[in-house]
């Protein structure tokens, strides 16, 4: 049986015959999946040193990175700051926090800084078991239009124990650069020179 | 192509509610959204718990802001974990990253936000290596009033 095209032009024609099950129409093709899993790094035996995402797509509109982490710095008792950098930057970046170590607020910032601040991880003498959790947003991470920004929203907790009990952040930071983001590296000190435990995983997802 | 981010369950309370539990979450995934949103009889504590144990092993660091003020507090050694619940419209938004990952301790991220009243995020802690398999919200003053909803999203990591 014929296929016909049910238009006003259509009927104004006598209705022309197609053979295509479009029937002149255009094809619809609906995004099925907005939130598309893109890697994941889970740390093996022995820790690592960094965990690195590269040769990320650019057809994403954003990405987040969904965490649990260690510090492999060995201490009963510190907090350990992690810290990123996009596409192997080594200057460029500024940052600001707020963070709450269960007794008191405090805020800050740096500028002209070697990497961003992320979040704060238990040491590696602390309680077995005990990471730190966070999710990261990188906005419009690929139009080279804009700087690229950075916001995190993370922290640990280690049951009021160590001389430094916890510390939850908000923090924002700022590359100024234009270039796409194709790579991230995550470690532990400004200089990203600290390592990350076992266990430890990052999952980057983009959205459409 | 896998859905990478799906509903797992919802729920509704009726009026006079005071705890609702989302059981049978399936280890699948790779992390956990749960967004309540609703009000409450009155102001309220919302405690949560994970595969209801009421063991001693829940923690959370917290930061917390009011119209003119803010600061930062923490609760250990606890049965639940510590949340808040309003009688003006309330949104709480909690990530569990690697929830059923049995090499850890269970962490949670919480954010509270309520209109007219404070906001505040949440660091939790569960010491506990178990998977999580069933999430409670209760709350310790009034009851939910009718419409709260909670919604469970899974991430499946690729």
């Amino acid at each position: 049986m014929a296929i016909s095209r049910i238009k006003t032009s259509s009927v104004l024609q006598g209705f022309p015959k197609s053979r295509s099950l479009l029937a002149g129409n255009a094809a619809f093709n609906p995004i099925t999946n907005s939130y598309e899993s893109i890697a994941t790094v889970t740390v093996g035996s022995g820790g690592t040193s960094s965990v690195s995402f590269s040769s990320i797509p650019s057809t994403y509109k954003h990405l987040q990175i969904r965490w649990i982490a260690r510090s492999s710095y060995n201490s009963a008792g510190n907090i350990i700051s992690m810290f990123t950098r996009l596409n192997g930057s080594t200057s460029d970046y500024s940052w600001h926090y707020m963070n709450g170590d269960g007794a008191s607020l405090s805020t800050g910032a740096a500028t002209n800084a070697g990497s961003i601040l992320i979040s704060y991880l238990p040491a590696n003498g602390y309680e077995s078991g005990m990471f730190g959790t966070g999710v990261i947003d990188i906005l419009d991470y690929a139009n080279t239009n804009k700087y690229k920004t950075v916001k995190s929203i993370g922290g640990c907790d280690t049951n009021n124990t160590g001389s430094e009990k916890g510390i939850l952040s908000y923090t924002s930071g700022n590359l100024r650069s234009l270039n796409a983001v194709s790579s991230i590296t995550f470690a532990c000190a400004s200089d990203l020179s600290s390592g990350l435990t076992q266990y430890t995983t990052f999952s980057l997802y983009g959205i459409k | 192509m896998a859905i990478t981010y799906e509903k797992i369950a919802t729920a509704t309370t009726s009026a006079g509610n005071t705890s609702i539990t989302l059981s049978s979450i399936p280890s699948t995934y790779t992390d956990l959204v749960l967004i309540i949103n609703g009000t409450n009889s009155q102001p309220s504590d919302l405690r949560m718990r994970f595969n209801s144990n009421t063991s001693s092993i829940y923690s959370t660091t917290i930061i917390y802001g009011f119209t003119s003020s803010g600061s930062s507090s923490r609760e250990s050694n606890q049965t639940s974990f510590y949340g808040a619940f309003q009688t003006d419209r309330s949104t709480i938004i909690t990530n569990i990253n690697n929830y059923a990952n049995t090499n850890t301790y269970k962490t949670a991220l919480t954010r509270f936000n309520s209109v007219g009243n404070f906001l505040s995020v949440f660091g939790q802690l569960w010491r506990s290596t178990s998977a999580i398999d069933s999430i409670t919200c209760y709350v310790t003053s009034g009851s939910y009033n009718a419409g709260v909803t909670f919604s469970l999203y899974g991430i499946l990591k690729a």
